[in-house]
């Protein structure tokens, strides 16, 4: 009693803090549970994320250079990839469409690819002609291997101007 | 003495959320305790009272019946169907075509599968539909209308899962279609479509991870779903009632 009155505040905010063993216990309880939900949903984010696929390799080679005619489009069905050839030189562009996913499609007649899904259409250079697409189709880069054979990166995309000279 | 879980807690009960979900306040007599068994469909299978009203036949009422009814159809058929598929690449599309050409009565229960799944995506639209008209959303239904959009939701992810396996031209190009829609989150995107796949493309690991949302997953969550929607609809005495009927009685 006298202690309080020397000191009320001092008293107050000691009965403030005092927290009971129940409290005290559940509080903690809780948060254990709260820090092993964390790790549990880390863990299975892992887990459900494969560490090795069985894709196709996102490095391929192409072949010989001569196979492709000049001024031709060549649809790789495996790697859904167009090798294009110009008279300034190769590219490749991808064959998948920008818009959903879908494999697009050379129409020599009419000089255009175009994407059976939603009917977007790219000129041979990847560049839209028309949507739903909301980008051009994407150039992969291309080079020449030691024994002389065209090789492609799918995961290296390049700027449209980069054309490979043979 | 308060600590800060009971007071996040006491506030968590003061908000219309919460009400709507446990109508009873905190259990601290012998009736909110008796309330609190009584209300909840995991200790108290049966509602202690069912209005007449609700027992009442209209045409519309039946279509969430009709919903359960086909959601049982395609639990049974889809077991039956699972004698004969295998969720890998390529067999996945040979059994699906052995269903329909070599499996005797297999092309019946198929197609009762395939009808039956496409029936339910429509009834369960048109039963949102006569809820929404009818204004069962309002108080004190606002929980069990939430309950109704997640059953609509598993119903869309499970006729989505299941458009996957028969393994087809239409089922791969559809899922690619679907999950590049999903990369177009922002951020994270990728990711989720990179985890929902289980690889960059439509492959076996898809195929089997929609198969297992498709006859595991998904099932029992709308199993869990539909026995609270259906508890609630009773003890709440009907679709739209009030807490009071027309004849005053409560």
């Amino acid at each position: 009693m006298s202690d309080d009155k020397a000191n009320p505040a001092q008293a107050n905010a000691d009965a403030k803090l005092e927290v009971s063993r129940r409290d005290f216990l559940s509080e903690i309880t809780l948060g254990a549970l709260g820090v092993a939900g964390l790790g549990g949903a880390a863990l299975a984010y892992q887990f459900f994320s494969p560490n090795v696929l069985s894709e196709l390799p996102t490095t391929f080679r192409a072949g010989n250079p001569d196979l492709y005619p000049e001024n031709s489009v060549t649809f790789l069905q495996d790697q859904q990839v167009y090798i294009v050839r110009t008279p300034a030189g190769f590219y490749a562009v991808s064959a998948i469409c920008s818009h959903l996913g879908c494999i697009t499609q050379w129409k020599p007649e009419a000089n255009m690819i175009a994407c059976p899904c939603h009917g977007s259409k790219f000129q041979p250079n990847g560049q839209k002609i028309e949507g739903p697409a909301p980008r051009p189709l994407p150039h992969y880069a291309i080079n020449l291997t030691a024994d002389g054979e065209l090789q492609v990166d799918k995961l290296q995309i390049i700027k449209a101007a980069q054309v490979l000279k043979v | 003495m308060a600590t800060s879980f009971h007071t996040a807690l006491e506030s968590l009960r003061t908000t219309r959320v919460w009400k709507s979900i446990f109508r009873r306040g905190p259990a601290i007599t012998n009736r909110t305790r008796s309330l609190a068994v009584i209300g909840n469909l995991f200790l108290h299978w049966l509602p202690v009272k069912v209005r007449e009203k609700s027992l009442r036949v209209r045409a519309a009422y039946y279509l969430g019946s009709l919903s359960l009814l086909l959601f049982i159809t395609l639990v049974v058929t889809g077991v039956l169907l699972m004698f004969y598929y295998h969720p890998a690449t390529p067999k996945a599309y040979h059994d699906m075509k052995d269903l329909r050409f070599v499996v005797s009565n297999g092309v019946f229960l198929r197609n009762m599968h395939r009808v039956g799944a496409h029936l339910m995506v429509l009834l369960v639209f048109c039963h949102m539909f006569h809820v929404f008209y009818r204004g069962g959303y309002k108080p004190p239904h606002e929980f069990n209308w939430v309950v109704g959009v997640i059953l609509l939701l598993l119903t869309l992810f499970l006729s989505y899962t299941g458009y996957l396996l028969p393994w087809d031209q239409l089922a791969f190009w559809a899922v690619t279609v679907g999950t590049n829609i999903i990369s177009a989150m922002p951020v994270i995107g990728n990711k989720v479509r990179f985890v929902a796949l289980g690889g960059h493309v439509v492959g076996e690991n898809a195929l089997l991870r929609f198969y297992v949302l498709h006859v595991v997953i998904l099932p029992l969550l709308a199993f869990l779903f539909i026995a609270v929607h259906f508890s609630r609809v009773q003890k709440d005495g009907g679709l739209t009632v009030g807490s009071i009927d027309d004849d005053g009685k409560n």
